[in-house]
């Protein structure tokens, strides 16, 4: 029964990873919109490994969660940044 | 054996309300007509659905197997604090780079904030560094931005 319970959530992940993946390929979406999507990608991820951890009864993929988190926010960083200034890595000129 | 299946029975409680959360967020990002409000949806409510998955793999754990895990929780803080920094730098940067609003939103002060700060460094614009030439060229994007293209407010 916890099984079932755990496999169903882990389809639930599944379709709104889907969902999001359909708004990021549909051609009116904006960058930002693509960005927003992949953040948010990387939070479904982190939720599928947790049920999959409980799911095999191993703690050894939660290192993993933290790792993923990490990636997901810097490249979030990064992309806002080119967005918004063209730039990742501001240098100064001059001083 | 009774107290297991207790526990089993609270994480999988949790672990269905934050899928039915995450579910909630996909949804509002399918409904909602533009980049602002679709940000409301995916930032808040999947993170608390996150939240609570990774709530309920750490009372499993503690409660099952009698592991305490560190990376765990480290992970749920890490999760709880960058979540609404990216949602808030997102947003900033489209606001910046001028993407538009919907069509049915009726009023927008960050935009005349920005315009009432852009005439008060024009003067000054011409003789200062990099950063006052910089901060004008996104000025000028912005400010096309007011009459929305009906291509992003479509959705």
């Amino acid at each position: 029964m916890f099984q079932t319970v755990l496999l169903i959530c882990l389809f639930l992940l599944t379709v709104s990873f889907v969902v999001a993946l359909v708004r990021i390929f549909m051609r009116s979406s904006t960058v930002s919109d693509r960005v927003l999507l992949i953040d948010s990608i990387g939070f479904i991820i982190i939720g599928m490994v947790a049920i999959l951890s409980i799911l095999l009864d191993t703690t050894a993929f939660l290192e993993s969660i933290l790792l993923i988190g990490i990636l997901a926010f810097l490249s979030t960083i990064a992309l806002c940044r080119f967005i918004e200034r063209g730039v990742v890595i501001e240098r100064k000129r001059g001083d | 054996m009774s107290e297991n299946a207790v526990i089993e029975w609270i994480v999988a409680m949790m672990v269905l309300a934050g899928t039915g959360i995450t579910l909630i967020s996909s949804l509002g990002v399918i409904r909602l007509p533009d980049v602002y409000t679709r940000a409301h949806a995916t930032t808040k409510s999947a993170t608390l659905g996150i939240l609570f998955i990774l709530l309920g793999a750490f009372v499993y754990f503690v409660y099952v197997h009698h592991i305490v895990s560190v990376r765990l929780l480290l992970g749920i803080v890490f999760v709880f604090l960058t979540a609404p920094v990216a949602g808030h730098l997102i947003i900033r940067s489209a606001h910046r780079s001028g993407v538009p609003l919907a069509d049915i939103s009726v009023r927008d002060d960050l935009q005349a904030y920005l315009e009432s700060v852009r005439e008060q460094a024009a003067p000054q614009a011409a003789g200062s560094g990099a950063e006052a030439v910089a901060g004008s060229g996104a000025g000028a994007g912005d400010a096309h931005s007011g009459e929305s293209s009906p291509d992003g407010g479509k959705g």
